[in-house]
């Protein structure tokens, strides 16, 4: 099988719907092993360019590879390789925890054990559990092990902890850290800036369809630090959320 | 990587991905309490309620008045009560008589005419009244003397698979076919396309005409249960006759139920919403449970639209089920039905394919 140093590298990616253009000419180039996160105010083109990566989408234009591998000609292979939370999936209510996770793992050629994956994500007191019935913390738990159990080599996570309580928050978290410190790759996006310093190896910050800045959370912070006027005097340094609103500005986006 | 430390054992029969599918689609429907009503209990509930509401009754016998005042109109009350087929009032004066012909309590009134003959006050239009007419007159004539120059016997035959009942618990079935067909199919997959759970499926390897034919598998499932309750039901308490081969209406209800399911998928290739996939499902349907003949004979329409009729599914359905429980034709004998049937599953298959929107 091919491989590659890349988890993902994408060149000129371009799409728009009618008009409006969503990505517009995006590069990335993500290492197997990273966390990647995406981080963007609404409608910049991270759900879009996300989509586009994991198969969902067709692009315009540009190039893509993920895992060493194009879509054109190994769409099934990648499929079975991928794992991918989607912002706005709803489960169905009327199946159980592992009644999902059973339904999912059977898609795949190989993968984990079905009550393997509900004790990663804390669920096995629930697992005979209507999904109906679960908190908004364990659906997005759920939403993960479904990811998870065709042992990807790269996962999608769009927004994973958005309208999560802390202590889910926290959970969710020592779950992504756990996946990453096996070796996988973990292409995120967040509106969370605490989050992708925490979580992260590096960040894009994209605009309008582009990557307007990228670098380590570190990097980013500290290339900020001698533009932007001093942080308000509780805080003694910048964080990343300061570099975010610096750079794409403080305007409210509405999608 | 990874290869090497995940072992991928055969896999069992129940971990394949097929009947995993087809395990959801049992799950989600029995655990929907009100998909198992509408499918199985309210077809029943519907045939009990016609079954008694069109219940064979012997005729009800002619209500017939007399206004009887004086011996002339003695002999003829004498002469009416004589038969038994007819109920008999007297009344005592024209006015009251005509008052209950009026208030249709009667349904005929027989007066003196003063010259030694009656005269039949009714309404011709009222068939019951012309009846009336009929038998009264037969009474007094006979009463009077009047002979029967025919000698006359009868033999009474009472037909199963002509009552109201035979003719609406294949109508019911066929309407059941259809409901659960195409709200089965129709339903849950705009359920899925909207709660994104569809785009979810296609970014795992899943493959899509397992998805589809878990639907299939389900729907013949049911099927075998939704057909065995209400024909059961129709035999046991109704005696509904069953004259054709069992094989040859297993065989109409398998192609019904899958033209049904194709027209369900059809309807549901490219909505996005439950709300507008609703509207479209009735929009099909609804025509089909006026013109079909599920309730009453699809005859009684003007023969113009008669050949646009018989194109309906659920009429070919219907007809073929009709066919074959109350007159046990064979499957050659309901041929057109089969091919009219056969014809919409492939049509609606091959279109739903073409435009069905995955995400």
């Amino acid at each position: 099988m091919v491989t590659s140093p890349f988890a993902l590298l994408v060149k000129g990616l371009r799409k728009s719907y009618g008009d409006v253009v969503a990505v517009d000419g995006l590069d990335l180039e993500m290492k197997v092993g990273e966390c990647f996160g995406l981080i963007g105010p609404n409608g910049a083109g991270k759900t879009t360019t996300i989509e586009i990566c994991e198969g969902l989408l067709e692009r315009d234009s540009g190039d893509l590879e993920v895992l060493g591998m194009k879509w054109e000609s190994n769409g099934d292979k990648l499929r079975e390789k991928l794992g991918i939370q989607l912002q706005d999936t709803q489960l169905s209510e009327k199946l159980t925890v592992s009644e999902t996770l059973r339904l999912f793992r059977s898609f795949y050629v190989r993968g984990r054990e079905v009550s393997d994956v509900i004790d990663v994500v804390q669920l096995a007191e629930k697992k005979n559990a209507r999904v109906g019935t679960l908190s908004g913390g364990q659906k997005q738990r759920l939403a993960i092990a479904c990811a998870l159990v065709g042992d990807p080599d790269l996962v999608f996570l769009d927004e994973p902890t958005t309208g999560l309580d802390p202590q889910s928050r926290r959970q969710l978290w020592s779950l992504i850290e756990e996946f990453k410190s096996s070796g996988r790759s973990i292409l995120l996006t967040t509106h969370y800036m605490d989050e992708a310093e925490k979580l992260c190896d590096r960040v894009a910050i994209v605009d309008h369809g582009r990557v307007i800045a990228l670098g380590s959370p570190a990097e980013l912070i500290e290339s900020i630090g001698a533009t932007i006027p001093a942080p308000p005097p509780r805080t003694t340094t910048h964080s990343l959320e300061d570099v975010f609103v610096a750079l794409t500005g403080r305007t409210l986006r509405d999608e | 990587m990874s290869e090497m430390n995940v072992s991928t054992p055969p896999r069992k029969f129940s971990d394949r991905s097929l009947v995993q599918l087809t395990l959801v689609r049992f799950r989600e429907f029995i655990r929907q309490p009100e998909a198992v009503f509408w499918t199985f209990v309210f077809p029943i509930l519907l045939a009990v309620g016609l079954g008694l509401a069109f219940r064979s009754r012997p005729p009800e016998r002619p209500r017939v008045g007399v206004v009887s005042s004086g011996a002339p109109a003695d002999v003829v009350l004498a002469s009416l009560k004589k038969d038994s087929t007819l109920n008999v009032e007297a009344f005592s004066t024209d006015t009251a008589g005509e008052h209950a012909l009026r208030t249709a309590k009667i349904a005929i009134l027989i007066v003196q005419d003063g010259a030694g003959g009656v005269r039949y006050v009714f309404d011709p239009q009222r068939s019951e009244s012309a009846n009336a007419r009929l038998v009264a007159d037969r009474a007094i004539q006979t009463g009077a003397g009047r002979a029967d120059r025919v000698r006359v016997s009868e033999r009474r035959v009472t037909e199963r698979g002509a009552r109201y009942i035979d003719f609406v618990i294949p109508g019911l079935l066929g309407m059941n076919l259809m409901g659960s067909g195409i709200w089965g199919l129709g339903f849950a997959i705009v359920d899925s396309r909207s709660k994104r759970l569809l785009k979810r499926f296609m970014a795992t390897p899943m493959s899509r005409a397992e998805y589809l034919m878990s639907f299939l598998f389900s729907r013949m499932f049911f099927l075998i249960l939704e057909v065995i309750t209400l024909l059961g039901f129709g035999v046991l308490a109704f005696k509904v006759p069953m004259r054709g081969s069992i094989g040859s209406l297993a065989l109409i209800c398998v192609l019904s139920a899958l033209a049904f399911g194709g027209i369900g998928l059809l309807i549901a290739s490219r909505a996005k919403t439950v709300e507008g996939v609703s509207g479209l499902m009735n929009f099909v349907m609804l025509p089909m449970w006026i013109f079909s003949g599920v309730f009453f004979s699809s005859s009684n329409f003007p023969n113009i639209v008669q050949p646009l009729i018989k194109v309906l599914p659920l009429t070919a359905v219907n007809d073929a089920l009709r066919a074959n429980m109350l007159e046990g034709a064979s499957l050659s004998g309901v041929s057109t039905q089969l091919l009219i049937i056969t014809a919409w599953l492939i049509i609606s298959f091959v279109a739903a394919l073409k435009l069905f929107r995955w995400r």
